[in-house]
């Protein structure tokens, strides 16, 4: 069932600027070439009957209810499939057409339950609407020694097994018409094929994978095929528990850096679902298991809907008011910086709340506290990409819209796992890729799209980790000494005195496949290959992770990404570019709203006097010139004693940051820690103030996702605990004595827009209107900017950098023989404050430690064998993995739980430009152990005694 | 600040300038850079291990905080 205010066309948009005249039932209409009659005639607003055929699939044209009429042509075509032509007249209403369709609904009937109530889809069943039209209660086709359908849905789901066995969805295969809507859906839209048609004739079913359970097989629900379904035979379990939907309020998803755009679907004070809007323009009418159905944390009982205060962290919390939890943070806040001086506090944003918000909290650090103290959980995933792309193109930020990878012909896929961690955008991409386009993966490990169903990477370059840069220089050395530089765009666009400066660099021997062959573990020849099925793509585009960034060489990974680019002629255009794949949902906005210490909103330095007179100016303060401290910076000035009080929104610094041991010394030596989140996080546990925070559904906003698209966040129910999180910044500012005015979000869109030059054109008004704004958005380019540097780059030229590959400190040895490198997994997100908070957990219930036959038989290790984890930061236990999509040498855990204590082994190594963590080269040791450490088991009974319940609690207003 | 840390951290910024800039104009690049990023006391604070002449600083970096100290005292 399809969103309840969506109205269905039945096929996609044809893509042509020629249009054709056609004439529907009088009507004239001008559609665009290659159109369908269907499609058409729902534009003229003339709804043609239909069940197998929906906008968002091809058309397929087996329920043969479309038929119509076409002058000067014999017979009934199908309208789906039938095209337009210049001059054709059609007739969609004829006494011979209605006798027509009336035959086919009655067929379905006769296989399908006829009492609609109390079914989930009621009032939105395509079937029902169709027997409806057609006047059909009954059907003539019920043969004697064939038994008559159930009479109920009730019954039809006690006849026929439904397979409850998904936690978010029913299929009763009753119900089912088998229009192939979800197969088909399956395919077109998600790209799992994970659904068939099984058997012939009337025996004909949807079988997932081979006639298995949905959550046995390899369906990854996300629910495309639910949506697609036009009865009650796929359903949200939710339509059973809660009231049917009667509005939907259209927001954008709070998980990974694609930014679906959803609408939450409501009924009284519950929200029953979540759809992805179908002109959603970040996910095109697609989402996945997270953003469609894991929602359900936003009313777990762990929220925390009252302040808290406590003296010490040693004593218990203490519910308070939020004046007197406001008050009793501005007083220590002042307290401590009379005492230490203004240095001494500061203020971390996140990427999971708005950019409104994200900019008030950096507005409060520098123009309440005084200093320029403040940054945002980007420092440990992309803050590489900010310096690497700035330095390099002259934005900190990704080239391209994601629908740009339907022009690429190779895509280069560098330490990313679209499928796990993006997983919307990898549907797109494994379109792209069974239209004929190549795959290289670089990667230590054999992600999903090395080789799956009806895919495979055309080369996989299983590199040993940290070695980034050694690999992406050697491919630079391949495209200079092949002759395969783009002279003539390098000429035009680039610096011509870094190019041949770089040029040398990267031909010099030491830099060949050859030479760093023994220290990538990558073999020449296919490096070579790669290098060049790049370079001579046509349209080569580069997407990128965390696997490119978090390392200590991070920031010269990212030049040595943008300097490949550059030479191959690969940015400006569509189908190309630099592509970072950003790990949360406003990861871009946050860093966009100057939220790191250095930079002030648009990324323009602090020691900038013109920019920060812009600012004083509107702000009415004196702005600090020196930087200010990174989290890494701030966490040693806490262990020195010069930084005592800290303001954390919606951040879990004591869970997500590395060596545990170092962040929890640290955070306890702090005098005042203000938490702002909507869980007691792992960081709440050294906090002297919690105060309550709200989730996405809860408030009004922007975020920004990896493509630089602005979209709405809009307020779905009211906040739990009374306010939206943009409301606490302004009372603590106020409180702190620098008032703030702002009675909406609203307005601090247009102080953003006031003071960004980027950001000058956008507004809630234009974004309202427009879908989503692209940024830059300004007079240059009032609608926004799909493909970035399009015949200049932003820095005027592109300048290449020297990529001098330096082997991280941290080596593997005897003591920490092996690699251990970490990423996510599709159904949990990050730390997994939410997701472990949702029947996600049905599908990844604990994090496990992979790790190669060969090194597991070595240790004597099986299969679900505790491994004891060890690294010179420290230790933890997982249950082993043993498989062959790691390589000998390297071990990977994912970091979901925090009883896994990932970032209890990951050291402090940094990368050099920017502090950004080096999570993905650790030395460790494994060995086989009878059970997890002690705090672990506390950690893990904690929890399961907390799990909810195997559904998703209904949303309440 | 740990010390062992900032020395670290001053290092690895020279040893990404040096193939770039050379010997010669590295110091000033890895001196701009910290200049640009590093937080005050953290500049303080690696003048402060310099002055000891017993920090393991590789020779550009040695030199680049040579810079910042030559600016710190001409600021007063």
């Amino acid at each position: 069932m399809y969103a309840i205010d969506h109205h269905d066309l039945g096929t996609p948009p044809a893509d042509s600027a020629k249009l054709v005249n056609v004439e529907i039932d009088g009507q004239s209409i001008a559609v665009p070439d290659g159109t369908s009659v269907m499609r058409a005639a729902a534009l003229a607003g003339v709804s043609v009957p239909k069940l197998c055929a929906t906008d968002s699939l091809k058309a397929f044209g087996s329920c043969r209810l479309c038929l119509v009429e076409i002058e000067g042509r014999k017979g009934y075509p199908a309208s789906c499939t039938t095209l337009v032509a210049e001059g054709m007249k059609i007739r969609t209403e004829s006494e011979k057409l209605h006798a027509l369709r009336k035959g086919v609904v009655e067929l379905y009937v006769s296989e399908h339950p006829l009492e609609c109530e109390g079914c989930p889809a009621e009032n939105h069943c395509e079937l029902q609407d169709m027997a409806a039209v057609h006047g059909v209660t009954g059907s003539p086709y019920l043969a004697s020694d064939r038994r008559p359908p159930p009479v109920t849905h009730a019954a039809a789901a006690v006849e026929f097994e439904t397979d409850g066995s998904n936690p978010y969805f029913n299929f009763n295969p009753e119900l089912c018409i088998v229009c192939s809507r979800c197969v088909r859906a399956c395919d077109e839209t998600q790209g799992t094929l994970a659904l068939t048609v099984q058997g012939r004739g009337l025996a004909s079913q949807i079988a997932a994978s081979q006639a298995e359970r949905f959550l046995d097989s390899e369906c990854v629900s996300c629910g495309a095929c639910v949506e697609a379904c036009p009865t009650a035979a796929l359903s949200e379990k939710t339509l059973l528990a809660a009231p049917q939907p009667n509005r939907a309020i259209t927001t954008t998803c709070a998980y990974c850096g694609v930014g679906c755009s959803l609408k939450a679907e409501v009924s009284g004070g519950e929200i029953s679902r979540m759809v992805p809007a179908r002109d959603g323009h970040a996910n095109q009418g697609h989402a996945c298991v997270k953003g469609r159905f894991a929602y359900g944390y936003a009313t777990h009982p762990d929220r925390i809907k009252k302040p808290m205060i406590r003296a010490k962290i040693s004593e218990p919390w203490r519910e308070v008011t939020w004046d007197e939890a406001i008050g009793h943070a501005a007083r220590e806040f002042k307290r401590i910086q009379a005492k230490y001086g203004r240095d001494a506090v500061g203020g971390i944003t996140s990427s999971r709340c708005t950019n409104e918000e994200t900019f008030l909290v950096q507005k409060l650090v520098r123009a309440a506290f005084g200093t320029n103290n403040v940054d945002t959980c980007a420092r440990v995933c992309h803050s590489p990409t900010g310096y690497g792309l700035k330095s390099t193109l002259g934005e900190s930020a990704g080239t391209q819209a994601f629908t740009s990878v339907m022009k690429s012909d190779v895509v280069l896929l560098i330490g990313a796992s679209p499928t796990e961690a993006h997983p919307v955008f990898a549907s797109q991409l494994k379109r792209r890729l069974r239209q004929g386009a190549k795959l290289i993966v670089i990667d230590p490990r054999v992600i999903p799209l090395v080789r799956g169903p009806h895919i495979e990477a055309a080369a996989h370059l299983q590199l040993r980790p940290g070695t980034n840069v050694a690999v992406i220089t050697a491919m630079a050395h391949v495209v200079v000494t092949d002759g395969l530089v783009r002279e003539d765009f390098v000429r035009e666009r680039c610096e011509a005195e870094s190019f041949e400066q770089w040029r040398a660099f990267v031909a010099d021997k030491r830099n060949s496949p050859e030479a760093t062959e023994s220290i990538t573990g990558v073999p020449a020849q296919t490096l070579r290959a790669a290098a060049r099925m790049y370079a001579t793509a046509g349209n080569g585009a580069i997407y990128y992770g965390l696997g490119v960034t978090e390392h200590s060489q991070g920031s010269t990974m990212v030049l040595g990404i943008a300097n490949l680019a550059m030479a191959t002629g690969n940015v400006g255009r569509e189908g190309v570019g630099v592509n970072p794949l950003r790990g949360q949902n406003n990861v871009q906005g946050s860093c966009d709203m100057g939220s790191f210490p250095h930079e002030l909103p648009g990324y323009r330095h602090v020691a900038d006097a013109a920019v920060r007179g812009t600012f004083e100016a509107d702000w009415g303060v004196t702005l600090r010139e020196e930087p200010g401290l990174r989290i890494p910076n701030m966490f040693e000035a806490a262990l020195d004693g010069s930084f005592r009080g800290l303001y954390v929104q919606g951040e879990d610094i004591a869970q997500s940051d590395p060596n545990t041991q170092h962040v929890v010394d640290a955070l306890s030596s702090l005098e005042c820690l203000v938490v702002q989140d909507i869980f007691m996080n792992e960081t709440a546990k050294f906090a002297h103030v919690l105060l309550p925070g709200s989730s996405f559904l809860e408030k009004d906003g922007t975020f920004t996702n990896a493509e630089r698209r602005i979209s709405r966040v809009r307020k779905v129910i009211e906040p739990l605990a009374g306010l939206a999180d943009w409301e606490v910044t302004v009372k603590l500012s106020n409180a702190l004595g620098y008032p703030m005015h702002y009675a909406h979000p609203s307005e601090i869109m247009d102080e953003i827009a006031r003071l960004t030059p980027t950001f000058t054109g956008v507004s809630y008004e234009k974004i309202d209107r427009l879908g989503s704004i692209q940024w830059p958005c300004n007079d240059a380019a009032p609608d926004g900017t799909p493909t970035m540097h399009i015949g200049e780059f932003v820095r005027g030229k592109g300048k290449f950098y020297i990529t001098q590959y330096v082997p991280t400190r941290e080596r593997t040895g005897q003591r920490f023989p092996l690699l251990l490198t970490t990423g996510r997994i599709l159904t949990q997100y990050n730390v997994g404050a939410q997701t472990r908070r949702t029947s996600n957990t049905a599908w990844h219930s604990e994090d496990r430690l992979e790790i190669h036959p060969h090194d597991a038989e070595g240790r004597g290790i099986v299969d679900g064998d505790w491994v004891g984890i060890v690294s010179r930061a420290g230790e933890t236990v997982l249950r082993a993995l043993v498989t062959e999509r790691m390589q000998p040498g390297v071990v990977y855990t994912t970091f979901h739980f925090p009883e896994s204590g990932a970032n209890v082994v990951t050291t402090e190594n940094s990368d050099w430009a920017t502090n950004c963590p080096e999570y993905k080269v650790t030395a460790v040791q494994v060995t086989k152990v009878d059970k997890p450490l002690d705090w672990q088991e506390r950690y893990r009974q904690s929890r399961e005694a907390r799990q909810p319940a195997h559904r998703p609690a209904p949303t309440t207003a | 600040m740990d010390a062992d840390n900032l020395v670290h951290m001053v290092n690895d910024i020279a040893d990404f300038f040096v193939p770039s800039a050379g010997a010669q104009r590295a110091p000033a690049e890895v001196a701009a850079h910290v200049k640009r990023f590093w937080e005050p006391r953290m500049r303080r604070q690696i003048i402060e291990v310099w002055r000891t002449g017993k920090a393991p600083l590789s020779e550009a970096a040695r030199a680049a905080v040579a810079l910042l100290a030559q600016e710190a005292a001409a600021k007063g």
